[in-house]
């Protein structure tokens, strides 16, 4: 890996693991969530660079479009009281990072596959849509499903009681 | 240290910085926001086996990534849409308070 390949890399990791930071430890709800969208900006950034532009255009698509929007109104519609508790649980800053301990120490105990990847394996939308229209397509119904189904679900839940 | 483990050192960060999220917010949005972090984590771990795994052109991670995303974002639907049910009941998101059901 020489530096050519490097710096990209260390941007767009320090640029999602700051958003990711920043999401979880801002106390301004607005902040916070748009600190949100800049980690999956980098995160669909990450996809770009590991080839699968298509994934890359569907995390900014369904995550930055549609997910966030839906969060930031969440926000707008759930204002907090004033009295609102403030302090956070150290104990489960310690538990986050007993995890990350624990994930990095098995990474680095694993012999991972020599990795030679080629460029012409990229993900194309051709492949992809071949691939859910013939090896896919009983997955792809039942992902269809259960999007109708969370989406009735939700217009149910959020609906106002008529009395 | 090579590329895959570069991708699967940042992924673990990013779940445990979701991990974290969960754990300490007391806003249930804030907790939802973790979920989707932890669950991007996973995604960014599916997409890198895939390209630098055996037999990258058959597309499973990737195939597999697309169908969480998608599972993921009726996850996040549904549970803002709970978020919003319970904040018109109880007048409250902090999820310590939602404690009615405590003996």
């Amino acid at each position: 890996m020489n530096l050519f390949h490097l710096l990209p890399f260390v941007v767009i990791a320090v640029i999602t693991l700051a958003g990711a930071v920043a999401a979880a430890t801002l106390s301004n709800l607005v902040h916070a969530a748009l600190s949100l969208v800049l980690s999956f900006l980098g995160v669909a950034a990450f996809y770009f660079l590991l080839g699968a532009e298509f994934i890359g255009l569907v995390q900014v698509i369904v995550y930055v479009g549609a997910v966030a929007v839906l969060i930031v109104f969440t926000i707008l519609l759930t204002r907090p009281l004033p009295g609102a508790r403030k302090g956070r649980n150290w104990a489960g800053v310690f538990v986050a990072m007993a995890v990350l301990a624990g994930l990095l120490w098995a990474l680095h105990g694993t012999t991972l596959p020599a990795s030679h990847p080629l460029a012409s394996n990229a993900l194309t939308v051709l492949a992809v849509g071949q691939k859910l229209m013939t090896a896919y397509v009983w997955p792809l119904q039942a992902v269809g499903i259960v999007l109708t189904a969370a989406l009735i679900g939700a217009v149910v839940l959020a609906m106002e009681e008529k009395r | 240290m090579d590329k895959l483990s570069a991708v699967i050192a940042v992924s673990s960060v990013l779940f445990s910085i979701g991990l974290m999220a969960v754990i300490t917010r007391r806003d249930a949005i804030f907790i939802l926001i973790g979920i989707e972090m932890m669950l991007a984590a996973g995604n960014l771990n599916l997409v890198a086996f895939w390209w630098y795994g055996a037999h990258p052109e058959l597309l499973t991670g990737a195939m597999m990534a697309i169908f969480t995303m998608a599972i993921a974002a009726g996850e996040t639907a549904v549970g803002l849409a709970l978020v919003l049910a319970v904040y018109r009941h109880r007048r409250t998101t902090q999820v310590d308070e939602l404690n009615s059901l405590k003996g």
